[in-house]
């Protein structure tokens, strides 16, 4: 009686009904499974806003934007949604969660619940941001509308409207739930990998989750504080960022960009990682120098904590503090180039199939390589005078943001959705979103860097007549760009719709971790019995 | 640096030429299709653009160099033309040249980048003094030693007369004389704003409760534009910086009829600004 009790518990936690699955979920794939999702539509609303906004720079003039304000409200929610709303949930909560523990041998992740609590809060304050679209900003406009970054004063007494506030409740909650999704991929890595898997044999993948994890719990709770600064400036009457009254708006900036460099390699590093499992993969051969690559991730993220005033080299810093800034930035390209190298070293003497994750983790690995090289040009103080907030950095990052991170996000999609759907996606419609993609990406954002030598600042609706040719090429290529996102959306149909079975392994002996010996899609519980790594 | 200044001569010809691409139309303002920098019309301007393309070049050949690689490891070890990957994992020179080598080329780019950066900040002795103060959305600049203050606002695209560039005319420009040093103070009545003129080299954020400071020399004579670079609302994109650059003799009869004209009401332009 006892042990038919017990066996129907079981099996109903094996099945638990579309509430509790979806809305109090404690399984990593369906949380996983939901981030996805919630990236997904993210992107969506994104690409949408980056659409309109290369729709109206296409032609000098205001065309579409009657007010340039709304604009500016499209240039910051564009931001702050492709980068807490799509790449971060991608990775981190996306594949991080489906992943991790597969790879390491755990069922779970540490936190199960906290797991849920994570996503939930960031599909609220999702909600938050896209609510504060609506919401009076500065005068005369809905929205925020102080690019991601919300220099104060602009944001507070620039912008008087609860747009702002809800902006930053938005962020409470992401940063919030980033920073418990850090505390439990931490335990989870440290406490529950599968006997005999030890630190240095845990994949590179894993690797990168953990020093992103560390990166997220040491710089978001700086985000928080200012953010919580800007908000008691707005509405409880301080003055941490108003000089008027003692305060200095370079606070904000330095606080920011604490947080905010660290962002960008927490945007970036599972990325790596996401590479680095692909290359090895489709090269049928292991990583080349596998501890460089750990560690050299380590060095990314410790040196990140040190460099942020390279964003604050126009603002009025002091020319002895800028050079350390310059020195400390340029350090950071030294364990960056291990990496490139280590990849290509990977490949040599492989035997490479050029599978679509396989082409987007190629294009990674170039195009990553120009966004890092014209990085190393800003971190030179000097010459950053003149490209300071102007389209050469919009071009910087956009290589490393959209043909990086973007591509190893898609490329990790081609790769684990067999496994996490089942099905088999199409070859031929992957190729065509990846050189749709390729190129558009391409030719959005390689004339950027023209633009911005020739002076034409960031952040601008409108632009003098001379700056109309590349322009219009780069609006071009963003078409081209956003048609292979819907090659993509509509190849996800087709995935599902074909239905072709994937099997536990299709891409053969070069997958070698640990995920790949269980079945597609993996079994509720993962593991039945802990694996053991010889 | 004689090192560098080779570097200068032999790249910097073919660098620019190279790099600065198409037809310039006009001085002191973007050309169509402009690949490089504007020309420069200051020392300082000078020196970057040298600097620039000395980088370039250098992380061109890199790129190029990944590039190379890549595409031999796909033509030389795809699975059709090799089936069985081997298992090297490591070779010890190879991964300590591929960490010495990037650092010894960073070096060489941290020499003169140290250089230029300092010689941005060395302010030389002030010839002529202004202080450019940002407002939403326009600028307002001073002569303290000469008691001249006035508003310089975008001329709307209806105003403009004919060759006129577009969002970067003004009503008002800065005057200042060719071949002289010129410190400017940067100050905000309200937001962040930035002032720029890509010609001289010249960037700095004016910030509300600082005053900062930058400089520059102007070599040419001309008219030399500029546009706020710190986003600061509305109508951040309309808010431009026109520098006319003048001889001494010029600048000494535009500061008198200035200070003539300054004893009037000009009241009225800000009104009507301000719609």
């Amino acid at each position: 009686m006892a042990h038919s009790a017990h066996a129907e518990e079981a099996h109903h936690e094996d099945h638990p009904t579309f509430v509790r699955r979806w809305l109090f979920s404690t399984n990593h794939k369906d949380i996983g499974t939901l981030y996805l999702v919630l990236a997904m539509v993210g992107g969506i609303v994104g690409g949408l806003l980056s659409m309109g906004m290369r729709m109206e720079l296409m032609e000098p003039g205001m065309q579409i934007f009657g007010n340039p304000e709304m604009f500016n409200v499209f240039v910051t929610a564009h931001g702050l949604i492709m980068v807490f709303f799509m790449v971060m949930p991608a990775t981190m909560g996306g594949f991080g969660n489906w992943m991790v523990p597969l790879m390491i041998g755990a069922p779970d992740m540490a936190f199960p619940r906290l797991n849920n609590i994570s996503f939930w809060l960031v599909a609220a304050a999702f909600t938050l941001l896209v609510t504060s679209l609506f919401m009076p900003g500065p005068p005369g406009t809905n929205g925020v509308a102080g690019g991601w970054t919300m220099y104060a004063p602009l944001s507070t007494k620039g912008t008087p409207g609860p747009a702002v506030d809800f902006a930053i409740l938005a962020l409470h909650l992401a940063g919030a739930s980033s920073i418990l999704g850090a505390i439990n991929f931490i335990t989870t890595i440290f406490n529950m990998r599968a006997p005999g898997m030890t630190l240095h044999k845990m994949p590179l993948f894993v690797w990168s989750v953990l020093v992103t994890a560390f990166l997220l719990l040491l710089s978001l709770p700086v985000l928080a504080g200012a953010i919580t600064m800007l908000l008691t400036d707005r509405n409880f009457g301080t003055a941490f960022f108003d000089s008027a009254h003692g305060g200095d708006p370079l606070l904000w900036q330095h606080l920011f960009w604490f947080f905010g460099h660290p962002e960008v390699y927490i945007l970036i590093i599972p990325g790596f990682g996401m590479v680095s499992q692909i290359v090895s993969t489709f090269s049928r051969k292991p990583v080349f120098g596998y501890l460089g690559m750990a560690y050299a991730m380590v060095a990314i993220g410790v040196i990140g904590f040190v460099v942020w005033a390279h964003h604050m080299y126009a603002a009025g810093i002091n020319v002895n503090t800028q050079a350390y800034f310059v020195f400390a930035t340029m350090v950071i390209a030294v364990p960056t180039g291990v990496k490139i190298f280590s990849w290509i070293a990977t490949m040599w003497g492989g035997s490479i199939s050029f599978r679509t994750p396989m082409l987007w983790a190629l294009g990674f690995i170039f195009l990553f390589t120009i966004g890092g090289v014209t990085g190393v040009v800003l971190a030179n103080a000097g010459v950053d005078r003149s490209m300071h907030d102007t389209y050469y950095v919009v071009a910087h990052f956009h290589y490393v943001l959209s043909l990086g991170a973007v591509f190893s996000i898609f490329g990790a999609w081609y790769y684990w959705s067999p496994k996490m759907t089942g099905y088999m996606y199409s070859e031929t419609v992957g190729k065509l979103h990846f050189w749709l993609m390729f190129i558009g990406a391409n030719l959005a954002f390689f004339p950027q860097h023209f633009l911005g030598l020739a002076g034409m600042p960031r952040r601008y609706a409108d632009y003098p007549d001379a700056f109309a040719g590349w322009n219009f090429v780069s609006s071009i290529g963003s078409y081209v760009a956003f048609a292979g996102f819907l090659v993509f959306l509509y190849g996800i149909v087709a995935q599902f719709a074909r239905k072709v079975p994937a099997g536990a392994n299709p891409w053969g002996a070069g997958a070698t971790t640990l995920e790949w010996t269980v079945s597609s899609p993996p079994p509720f519980h993962s593991y039945e019995t802990l694996p053991r790594i010889k | 640096m004689a090192i560098f200044g080779r570097f200068r001569t032999v790249f910097g010809a073919a660098g620019l030429v190279a790099l600065c691409g198409a037809a310039y139309a006009k001085e002191g303002q973007p050309a169509p299709w402009q690949l490089g920098f504007q020309p420069a019309a200051s020392p300082i301007m000078e020196q970057i653009h040298a600097f620039h393309t000395y980088v370039t070049i250098i992380i061109t050949v890199i790129a190029l160099f990944v590039l190379g690689l890549l595409v031999y490891v796909m033509a030389r070890f795809n699975e059709k033309r090799h089936p069985e990957p081997t298992r090297t994992t490591h070779n010890t020179p190879l991964e300590i040249a591929w960490t010495v080598v990037p650092v010894l080329i960073l070096v060489a780019i941290a020499i003169p980048s140290f250089r230029l950066l300092f010689a941005q900040y060395d302010f030389p002795k002030p010839d002529l003094t202004i202080t450019a103060t940002g407002n939403q959305w326009y600028w307002t600049y001073e002569y303290p030693d000469q008691g001249i203050t006035f508003d310089s606002i975008m001329v709307p695209e209806a105003d403009l007369k004919e060759g006129q560039p577009r969002l970067l005319t003004v009503d008002r420009e800065v005057v200042v004389p060719v071949n002289k040093n010129v410190i400017v103070g940067l100050k905000s009545n309200d937001v962040i704003h930035d002032w720029a003129l890509p010609a001289f080299g010249v960037k700095l954020d004016a910030v509300p409760g600082r005053l900062q400071t930058t400089w520059f020399r102007a070599e040419r004579e001309g008219v030399f534009y500029g546009q706020c670079s710190e986003l600061c609302g509305r109508n951040h994109a309309f808010m431009p910086i026109a520098v006319r650059v003048v001889s001494e003799a010029e600048f000494a009869d535009w500061l008198a009829k200035t200070k003539a004209s300054a004893s009037r009401n000009d009241g009225s332009k800000l009104a009507a600004a301000h719609e």
